[in-house]
């Protein structure tokens, strides 16, 4: 049995018949082949599939495909705007913020979410924030740096 | 050679970064072979059983299912090896029982594999999975090493008496030792266990092999940490195929840690399937089966004492180590506990005496292998707690009992390097250097100033220090090679000059997260005197990389990247002859500084890019030379390397509930000369984060039918961004004497350091408290810091 989805992915409109038991982490990857969102563990954990769901940071493990039916998305992949990279893709090379790259978009799906809600987070609010996003490389040390960073960035170009 | 264009030194901004922050990383599960097919595993839910049958029918009878095999179908394909050979101290190889692709006769821990089922979708092969049925009889299981070496325990392999790998030792004679810790004025005493951890790489394992009939070539895209080790092992030791019929590729790889050195089972099983169904075979581990399978660390079970005189120097050392191994022996698993452990015990201190005993066991648990750190956060752990310990029992200040046992500075050029009780001969060190400063970045009488305070306040306050040292570049392979190495442990460097300047380098080094392709162009460039986007940096692919070591043990620069400066030397030298030839000069007469070849003396010069086209238009050309600029060199290390540093851990104890909160991280690492400072300090602090997670939060347990009682991310507990603050790094840098570059190596130093601040800063809290407490089992939770506190003796 399959089931009939629409969706809006990074501005781009899709439809597909998927599984019921398709989750929405391998509908992005294996059917629309975006594969910048990743899957680092099975209880949800890890945060390393983060996307944005109708605007919000959501573990793309944690709901099906079919559940996602009708919703807009947005992956890693759609993070850059007219060949600009966002703030935070910025921020994570001029901070040294990832290290194997495996949670990074995560991390900045995660961070953008963040900063859409506190656009001038305490460094203790970040490490919160992030608090459900696994890192095994940096430590986390330049994660935040990273989110500091563009905080700051986009600040400025708001003011300016 | 000069360097010429300060890009040594530099903190220059990573050059992969762009593809991993837009999604374009390339991981192994990121790849769909054309007719991909996909790989399920039935795995032992008993830590030890016995299979009695198997049936595969219904499951062969379902959608999708393709094929489907068993520990039978592989009895005749051989195990997967150990590359490391210790010897019995009766001098009897150690034990190697097989590790089969599938096992046919018992399970011996838990998430063994039992069959293989290959379907079109991941999810047909794990219904089909779910369809097999096992009938199993369990047995009695062993998880503890110490356990499982003593009369009646549970065999793992029926063939093992004992469940003794192999029992070693090393140092001075045991006698001796004895004796000097008989007659010392205090003698500091501790048993404690080094708890198991999972490595974790945030990327699971991933496989995908396939075979091309035509012409008989098989293609292993693998998450691993060295793809040319990969394809020998499976080749020449598994499988029995040609080896250049094979090619090996490791692309983007989400964190190894040690855990993805190893050549595992599937990555052999899923080659012999792939030819087997002629079609590309991909396995993905799901976190739980990581947390299973993936070789653990650490594991060590020890009885340690260190003798004092009467005025503080050490006397002797003596360590009694039971390791636990898991049910198979890994890849390095061996020498993990023995010659990367026992070989460490000098430490930093001046110690004459020193005797270490390993035994290596078998369990029904997990096989336990090197991560990161490997051995030596065991060793440092040992010394710097005891050190520490034994500080507070003679009621010394910590610090100065450290300075007081210091072996003084070498630079290992006017003075000799120092050799050690335990065969190794250190580079070079200044250990008091990096105690001094470590005190000072913390304010050291200060915070003693400060915790006195608290204590008259009844709050806990606790300072640890930890001064490490360990050994990396692995390795010199004659040196390995006499300690039982079955590989040299050397490594390539190619640099390809193109006609037209621009320059490829290809290194058996791998990169994943390392940011090998910025450290390694920014050597290449800066010797060449080019800019860094004319360099490129390839790894990772056994077609396009003559061969190579891989990367662990913080070896890449020292080695890989010492491989690539000798191909630049021969390039200069080569160089050198082209220009002469067009500046109608001699070769000797020629300099190469700042990208130009320059007849010495005089302002006659020609620029690198020239000599690259010459050389590969060589229409005015020297008449003996070889057109082409490119070389590959390989590069055996003259010894290890010998970072060192000190960790300072400040930590405050809640003394109503237990808890721990880490208030200050101090680090002063000597890693030796630094490439690229941005990238060394961002290894510094992950491997701090790890080895507090050591300290504070991780630890596998197993409960005594062998089951992994923690097992996923639900359970065990990782380190995560708000478990601490921000650290304080500080390099000191005294070069390595032996290799080109000066560099030792900063992969693991932050791992090896931190745990035992960490820990020593708890001790002192609770000791600043009256609490006279001599250990504490690690993971330190909450619960076991305030059980501690509560213990009579306390």
């Amino acid at each position: 049995m399959s089931v009939k989805i629409r969706v809006k992915v990074n501005g781009a409109e899709y439809s597909h018949e998927v599984e019921p038991r398709l989750l929405l982490v391998y509908y992005l990857r294996d059917v629309l082949r975006l594969t910048g969102t990743h899957v680092g563990c099975d209880t949800s954990s890890c945060g390393a599939c983060a996307i944005h769901l109708n605007g919000k940071a959501t573990k793309s493990c944690t709901i099906l495909a079919v559940q996602a039916n009708g919703c807009e998305i947005a992956t890693i992949e759609g993070m850059a705007r007219n060949g600009e990279l966002h703030p935070l893709q910025q921020a994570f090379n001029e901070c040294h913020g990832l290290q194997c790259g495996f949670c990074t978009p995560g991390m900045i799906m995660t961070a953008a979410d963040l900063l859409q809600r506190n656009p001038e987070p305490s460094e203790g609010e970040i490490r919160y924030a992030l608090e459900g996003n696994f890192c095994r490389c940096t430590g986390y040390q330049n994660i935040i740096k990273s989110v500091q960073y563009a905080a700051n960035k986009i600040k400025e170009e708001v003011i300016v | 050679m000069s360097t010429t264009n300060g890009l040594i030194g530099k903190s220059v901004k990573r050059v992969e970064d762009k593809r991993f922050t837009t999604g374009r990383g390339n991981y192994t599960d990121d790849i769909i072979l054309p007719h991909q097919t996909y790989a399920s595993f039935v795995r032992s839910p008993y830590g030890h059983a016995k299979i009695i049958s198997i049936d595969t029918r219904a499951a062969k009878a379902m959608p999708g299912v393709i094929a489907i095999f068993t520990g039978a179908d592989v009895a005749d394909v051989n195990g997967v090896p150990c590359g490391w050979q210790v010897n019995f101290k009766n001098g009897d190889i150690m034990k190697e029982p097989k590790h089969p692709l599938l096992v046919a006769d018992k399970a011996r821990h838990t998430g063994d594999a039992v069959a293989l089922v290959i379907a079109e979708s991941k999810e047909e092969a794990a219904d089909a999975v779910q369809a097999i049925n096992v009938e199993y009889e369990e047995l009695p299981c062993v998880v503890d090493a110490s356990k499982a070496v003593q009369n009646g325990a549970p065999l793992v392999h029926d063939d093992v008496p004992g469940n003794t790998c192999f029992d070693w030792t090393l140092g001075n004679p045991i006698a001796e030792v004895d004796e000097a810790i008989n007659n010392s004025a205090h003698v500091t005493t501790l048993e404690f266990v080094n708890q198991r951890l999972v490595p974790n790489a945030i990327e699971p394992r991933s496989y995908n092999s396939s075979y091309d009939s035509a012409y008989d070539r098989y293609v292993l895209y693998t998450s691993t940490q060295n793809p040319h080790l990969i394809r020998l092992l499976m080749c020449a030791f598994v499988l029995g195929i040609p080896e250049h019929k094979v090619r090996v590729v490791g692309p983007d790889v989400g964190g190894g840690f040690g855990s993805k050195i190893f050549h595992y089972t599937e990555e052999a099983l899923l080659t012999w399937a792939t030819k087997k169904i002629g079609r590309p075979v991909k396995w993905t581990s799901e976190r739980s089966e990581s947390f299973l399978l993936d070789a653990h660390g650490r594991d060590h079970v020890t009885k340690a004492d260190m003798g004092f005189d009467d005025e503080g120097n050490i006397t002797a050392l003596r360590v009694k180590t039971f390791a636990n191994l898991g049910a198979y022996l890994s890849t390095f698993a061996s020498c993990v506990p023995t010659y990367l452990h026992g070989t460490l015990l000098q430490g930093l201190y001046k110690t004459p005496k020193i005797n270490v005993d390993v035994t290596g066991v078998f369990t029904n648990t997990t096989a336990v292998d090197a991560y990161r750190g490997a051995g030596r956060p065991e060793a440092t752990y040992l010394l710097e707690r005891l050190v520490d310990l034994a500080a507070h029992e003679m009621n010394m200040d910590p610090a100065e009992l450290r300075f007081k046992n210091f072996i003084p500075p070498f630079d290992g050029v006017k003075q000799p390097g120092y050799q050690t009780q335990v065969a190794l001969q250190y580079d070079s060190g200044n250990y008091e250097g990096v105690l001094k400063t470590g005190l000072e970045m913390l304010g050291y009488e200060n915070f003693r100033n400060e915790q006195k305070e608290a204590a008259k306040n009844g709050n806990l306050l606790g300072v640890g220090i930890s001064t490490y040292i360990e050994a990396c570049g692995i390795a010199p392979s004659a040196v390995v090679g006499a300690l039982g190495a079955r590989a040299g442990l050397f490594e390539v460097g190619q640099v390809r000059v193109q006609p037209t300047g621009k320059v490829s380098v290809y290194t058996g080094s791998h990169s994943h997260g390392q940011g090998h392709e910025t450290t390694f162009a920014q050597v290449v460039a800066d010797k060449l005197g080019i800019a860094m986007e004319d360099v490129e940096i390839s790894h990772g692919d056994t077609e396009s990389v003559a061969f190579g070591m891989g990367t662990y043990g913080s070896r890449s620069l020292a080695v890989g990247g010492s491989a690539i400066v000798k191909s630049i030397d021969k390039i200069i030298e080569k160089g050198k002859k082209i220009a002469a030839h067009k500046l109608e000069a001699s070769a000797d007469d020629m300099e190469f500084a700042d990208g130009k070849f320059t007849v010495k003396g005089t302002d006659k010069s020609v620029s690198f890019g020239d000599v690259a086209l010459t050389a590969y238009v060589p229409h005015v050309y020297p008449k003996d030379l070889e057109p082409g600029l490119d070389f590959s060199s390989f590069y055996d290390p003259a010894n290890f390397t010998y970072p060192f540093g000190c960790h300072i851990a400040v930590v405050e104890v809640n003394k109503e509930t237990g808890k721990v909160v880490l208030k200050r991280f101090v680090a002063v690492d000597d890693v030796g000369n630094i490439i690229n400072p941005m990238i060394v300090e961002g290894q510094i602090h992950g491997g701090i984060v790890q080895g507090v997670g050591q300290a504070l939060f991780e630890g596998a347990e197993y409960d005594d039918n062998g089951q992994l009682t923690n097992g996923s991310y639900m359970d065990y507990c990782m380190p995560r961004a708000d478990d601490f603050p921000m650290i304080e790094t500080a390099t000191q840098v005294t070069p390595c004497p032996h290799n080109p570059l000066g560099v030792k190596g900063a992969g693991e130093a932050g791992t090896i350091g931190s745990t035992p601040a960490v820990v020593n800063a708890v001790i002192d809290a609770l000791w600043s408290g009256g609490h006279k407490v001599k250990d504490i089992r690690m993971p330190l939770t909450s619960e076991r810091v305030w059980t501690a506190m509560q213990s009579p003796n306390s």
